[in-house]
């Protein structure tokens, strides 16, 4: 076999983090070969080191048969190396060519810019790919597919022959990754060698031909895909075997607890993300809403939150219209809300686990007395407890700092204090991003015993499976608006694929 | 994943202390100090006697001991922590107010107006003026705050601004007070000086007065209201993390103004307790006394705490009490205000330490994972 | 009518140094770092220039002292700028505080200097400044033009100025590219101090015959505010610079109108500052700031 790629013993260290633990990568000239892992396996990192991004410790990489050092991503692309990056690296507001071309840019003879010559080219690359873009499109107003592109485009701009792919398809719909999957083939057809990085099973059994499995740091071994299975893979992955299905009664559903009629809400730049959105969620039940990211999910949570003001609409909670409340009102009529952005919104790091526990009623009994005076010893005797209750691992108990906490960990404390507020609706987004296998078992399983109590749950998250496995109702949301509203069962994958994009079921192309 | 280093050797613990990083940042200021002192020729050994004469009160070139300066140095520190106070706050409720000095003319001339217009009261008198100064600060201070948190202006340059015009207001008001000349005015009655005999006595006629104990009473004041109170939670919340605390529910816009508002309380107060204790007249500010922008330094050396703003200030009140020695022994009192700047930047390089903390660890990760 | 034309030369004089700092600390900004220390640089660059000029003049070098003396001026600031470069990009320190702190070592170290060179705390009187040209404008009116004019060339018609911009957007976007983000921001930083002391510079040997403590009066931070009321853009900086300039002038341009000049001076040195608050509030222009203004660089955090 002559080999594309050859890492050999590579070895990366982070402040306290052993990311890559000697660990030898060969990929095949002209294949497309896997990189599995779960989160924080040492996948990127890998790969960054193959990009120049990082240098590693120790170890060596041979590229075409040749010993070579990749001191930066510059030395990377001189070898034909090209990386598409799971978090976009595109100037907001620059141009698509203007991207594609950065750091290459072509001069006219007195070394100014020729974004002329620049466009033509980038339109040549965009045809004999096929792979569609608007030359002088500004990044912040394309989809989120057509910025994937951007970035491939800026790949085969500087000629590489072996393109690394990380996490493409966490953005993307079932159609566009369908039509990535398609891309990669087209790509391995015109002779590319292409590296994914993903921890999505269906994708590797789909169009890989080799994959290589990390986990915790080290690498486990190399398989042939078309011997294996998704469930060999995933036991590869995690090190146990794991169960894909959770187990749930029916649903009891009470009244409407959380209604919101007709609700516009828009984004921080001032344009209507949320259009029209009308939903009701009762109580004993989660209602799940499918879509991918870009769709409004955002700026809906932040309307019924109250982070963002609302254009126009309502929103009743237990009958009370709560549209222009404050987030404090809000909270103390038993609105609950796991946010997204653990480090953003749910916990300030520099505060302990005790003062994060009352981040929302510290200013009540028995946090506070009716002086305004803190009362520690409450503060730290609640967190104790909800820290064994929910079985979060941390050092110093209700005096480590939270920033401190592993993710699982402090998503943990986050949802232990939710649920401790006993909220009458909760409202999660995201709540399994970024985390191990362990910790995602455990708070799939809390959001189901919190509906079975009796609290009306919405979900949003763009983990499809996620939303078919625990959601008693689903919604799928495109351009801001709910296209579709199914029982758990009525409707599978594909479907909700094809409403997420946008067409509807009668008379739409499929 | 990981492998975690043994963090808690004995040089990791003091490079992450605050309060070690704050010493030696100070001692490293005073070295460059010394050494740009002998560069241009002149003896630091000079400069170390007056900055302990003007501490202890002790000559050492001449044997004598004289208590007045120890009165003056603790004199002097009053402003310096009152404003440092007022830098800190803000500082722990995420706000970077340099507009102390705008509040403090502020509040000196509140104060020197209700000194001389106001009602002869004994005891009422001053106490009108000193509460006149720290509500005039407060506004001050919340104007900024609340320019801040509803049109996001900046305040690194709404108190700048502010500082300005608080320096030609002053001068506009105290032009038309009575008596007033290009530089001073009339004098205050005796109703509303803040002088204190006993101090006077003990101190052989120093300056020392009852500033002292607004001081104390300020600094109790910061420590309650920030460690032991609701707001001082909410305060630190929104400090941290402004995201995660609107979030959560709590007030931010209010705690940012408020925030700024009671910083500039601190302020205000200081110059109220430099009007009509360290005078007997009122002024025509010329130009700025700068025990604003000292106390930038003040709060950032004491790492925005009660008790080490307090012991930061007693610093530079020691270094600007012994700026007329350093005169007296051919050495710019310049070299002072240097020390401060010196000691702000290597504060800034505080996060310098994180890198080189990171650094140590990773080495001796690679050597433990190297030799597995 | 002619009484505005006759003020034009006068509010050139004072518009081109804070024009010419404004466009420095644009230039840091794009780049992604804040220089806050603007107002400390001018000063030290008002020092050394008028510091310089007045020294040479004693030996009789005649008028090439004047731009001499410029130059000196700009290379100080440069200088003392490097301190803000290694905190702010090497150090990942919170450039505000690093900022602050070469404010105030500017005060101590201009007068610290002052005091060796001339044994009192401004420095020495010097017989003459700037000459004005032909219709009474001041050389640093076309620096000014010429500073405006290169910034913007510079900034959108070269290689080097797309990456700076991308830098200050989006510097990861900028290092997988390959471009070295902290070289460019370096440049960058360097570049606002060489202004900053220039316009320093400008403004001694052309508004005084000495440099004081009261020199720069704030100019730094108006033209700090200048850069975000202008919307980070060349045009909106110079116009920014104008109205706050002109602002500043209006003591001079009272003079002129009988009316006006019955008022205290304080009032209209209060105005420049007021202007510069209400325009700040009115335009708050937050959302164009560059996207990873003030943020340190930090290799792999995306």
């Amino acid at each position: 076999m002559d080999y594309a790629i050859e890492m050999k013993g590579i070895t990366k260290t982070f402040p306290g983090v052993v990311a890559n633990d000697k660990v030898t990568f060969n990929v095949a000239e002209g294949e497309i070969h896997a990189l599995l892992g779960e989160n924080g396996a040492g996948k990127s990192t890998l790969m960054s080191i193959l990009f120049g991004a990082y240098n590693a410790d120790s170890g060596s990489i041979r590229i075409h048969g040749k010993d070579v050092e990749i001191k930066d991503p510059n030395v990377a692309t001189e070898l034909g190396i090209g990386m598409v990056h799971q978090h976009f690296k595109l100037v907001h507001n620059y141009t698509v060519t203007e991207n594609i071309v950065l750091g290459m840019e072509p001069k006219n003879r007195f070394g100014i810019l020729n974004i002329g010559s620049a466009e033509k080219e980038v339109a040549r690359l965009s045809e004999k790919y096929r792979l569609e873009v608007d030359p002088k499109a500004l990044i912040e107003n394309i989809t989120v597919g057509a910025q994937q592109r951007v970035e491939i485009l800026k790949t085969l701009y500087r000629n590489a022959n072996i393109i690394i792919f990380d996490e493409p398809t966490a953005v993307l719909t079932p159609q566009e990754i369908d039509e990535l999957m398609e891309i990669l083939i087209r790509l391995k057809e015109e002779g590319k060698t292409i590296v994914l990085i993903t921890h999505k099973l269906k994708e590797i059994i789909a169009v890989a031909d080799r994959c290589t499995v990390l986990r915790r740091g080290k690498g486990i071994g190399t398989v042939n895909v078309a011997d294996v299975t998704e469930q060999d893979l995933a036991e590869m992955m995690v090190g146990r075997t794991v169960d894909f299905n959770i187990d749930k009664a029916p649903p009891q559903v009470g009244d409407v607890v959380l209604s919101v009629q007709n609700l516009f809400v828009k984004d921080e730049v001032g344009h209507l993300q949320v259009k029209d959105f009308s939903i009701e969620v009762h109580s004993g039940e989660i209602v799940g809403i499918a879509g991918v990211d870009g769709n409004g999910q955002r700026e809906l949570l932040y309307g019924l939150s109250g982070l963002s003001p609302v254009e126009s609409g309502s929103i009743y909670l237990d009958g009370v219209d709560i549209t222009n409340m404050t987030i404090r009102q809000r909270i103390e009529l038993g609105l609950g809300h796991i946010p997204e952005d653990r480090q953003k919104h749910g916990l300030v790091s520099e505060f302990t686990i005790a003062e994060n526990s009352i981040l929302k009623n510290y200013y009540k009994e028995p946090y506070s007395n009716k002086y305004g005076l803190l009362n520690q010893k409450s503060m730290e005797e609640d967190a104790t407890s909800l820290i064994e209750q929910f079985d979060i691992r941390a050092g110093r108990g209700a005096f480590t700092e939270a920033g401190s906490l592993s993710g699982g960990n402090q998503q943990k404390a986050i949802v232990a204090r939710e649920i401790n507020l006993s909220p009458h609706v909760l409202l999660i987004a995201q709540p399994t991003r970024g985390l191990d296998v362990g910790a995602i078992e455990y708070i799939r399983h809390r959001i189901i015993a919190e509906r079975d109590k009796g609290r009306a749950i919405l979900l949003i998250s763009f983990e499809l499976d996620e939303i078919m496995n625990l959601c008693d109702q689903i919604a799928t949301i495109s351009k801001g608006s709910i296209v579709g509203m199914f029982k758990q069962g009525e409707i599978d994958e594909r479907e909700i694929g094809m409403m997420m994009a946008g067409s509807q079921t009668e008379g739409g192309t499929t | 994943m990981s492998t975690m280093l043994n963090k808690d050797s004995l040089p990791n613990r003091l490079l992450r202390s605050d309060a070690v990083v704050s010493i030696f940042v100070v001692v490293l200021g005073f070295l460059f100090g010394t050494i740009l002192v002998a560069v241009v020729g002149k003896n630091p050994l000079n400069m170390y006697k007056a900055i302990f004469q003007s501490l202890s009160g002790y000559n050492i070139d001449n044997g004598k001991m004289n208590v007045r300066y120890v009165g003056e140095t603790l004199s002097y520190s009053v402003p310096f922590i009152l404003t440092g106070l007022a830098m800190a706050f803000a500082a722990r409720a995420g706000l970077f107010n340099i507009g102390g000095e705008g509040q403090y003319i502020m509040g000196m001339t509140v104060a020197q107006v209700i000194a001389l217009l106001g009602p002869q009261i004994p005891t009422l008198h001053w106490i009108l003026a000193i509460a006149g100064a720290v509500l005039i600060g407060a506004l001050w201070g919340g104007i900024v705050g609340v320019l801040k948190a509803k049109y996001e202006v900046s305040e690194v340059v709404s108190t700048i601004m502010l500082n300005y015009v608080a320096l030609y207001l002053s001068r506009i008001i105290c032009l038309r007070l009575p008596g007033a000349t290009t530089y001073k005015t009339a004098n205050y009655p005796e109703t509303a000086l803040i002088n204190n005999p006993f101090f006077q006595k003990i101190t052989n006629g120093s300056m020392l007065n009852n500033g002292l104990f607004m001081m104390i009473i300020a600094v109790v004041v910061y420590w309650f209201i920030m460690e032991k109170t609701n707001l001082g939670f909410g305060l630190r919340a929104t400090g941290f993390n402004k995201e995660a605390a609107r979030c959560s529910g709590i007030p931010v816009v209010r705690s940012i103004a408020i925030s700024m508002a009671i910083a500039g309380a601190f302020a205000g107060l200081a110059g109220g307790v430099v009007a009509l204790g360290s005078f007997k007249y009122g002024r025509v500010l010329a130009g700025m006394d700068n025990y604003g922008f000292n106390g930038i330094a003040v709060a950032l050396v004491g790492n925005n705490t009660a008790g080490g703003t307090m012991l930061a200030g007693l610093l530079f009140g020691m270094l600007k009490n012994a700026q007329s020695l350093m005169q007296g022994k051919q050495i710019p009192k310049e070299i002072t205000f240097i020390i401060q700047g010196l000691i702000v930047v290597f504060i800034a390089l505080r996060s310098g330490v994180a890198i080189y903390l990171a650094w140590l660890n990773k080495r001796q990760l690679q050597k433990e994972v190297l030799t597995k | 009518m002619s009484a505005i034309i006759k003020m034009i030369p006068s509010v050139l004089m004072i518009v081109s140094p804070i024009l010419i700092t404004a466009v420095g600390g644009m230039i840091s900004e794009k780049s992604g770092v804040v220089n806050i220390a603007l107002e400390g640089l001018m000063g030290l660059g008002a020092m050394a220039a008028a510091s310089a000029h007045v020294l040479m003049e004693a030996t009789g070098i005649g008028g090439i002292s004047v731009w001499l003396a410029l130059a000196i001026g700009a290379l100080v600031g440069m200088a003392f700028s490097t301190i803000h470069a290694v905190a702010a990009i090497n150090l990942n320190a919170d450039q505000t505080i690093s900022g602050t702190g070469i404010n105030l070592l500017a005060d101590g170290v201009t007068v610290f200097v002052a005091q060796l060179l001339f044994s009192t705390d401004r420095t020495r009187e010097f017989r003459m400044g700037m000459q004005t040209d032909g219709i009474g404008i001041y050389p640093t009116a076309y620096i000014a033009i010429v500073v405006v004019l290169l910034a913007w060339f510079i900034l959108y018609k070269l290689p080097f100025g797309m990456h700076l911009r991308a830098c200050g957007e989006q510097p990861h976007a900028a290092d997988s590219v390959g471009i070295n983000v902290r070289l460019i921001r370096y440049i960058a930083v360097l570049t606002s101090g060489l202004l900053a002391g220039l316009a320093g510079g400008c403004i001694v040997l052309t508004q005084t015959i000495q440099y004081t403590s009261n020199t720069i009066n704030g100019r730094g931070f108006i033209a700090l505010a200048a850069v975000s009321f202008g919307r980070w853009r060349p045009v909106g900086v110079t116009f920014a610079a104008f109205l706050f300039g002109t602002a500043q002038a209006f003591t001079i341009i009272a003079n002129n109108f009988p009316s006006l000049k019955a008022l205290p001076t304080e009032v209209f040195n209060i105005f420049p500052y007021i202007i510069t608050l209400v325009a700040l509030v009115v335009f708050s222009g937050k959302n164009y700031a560059p996207l990873a203004n003030g943020r340190p660089y930090i290799k792999g955090a995306s």
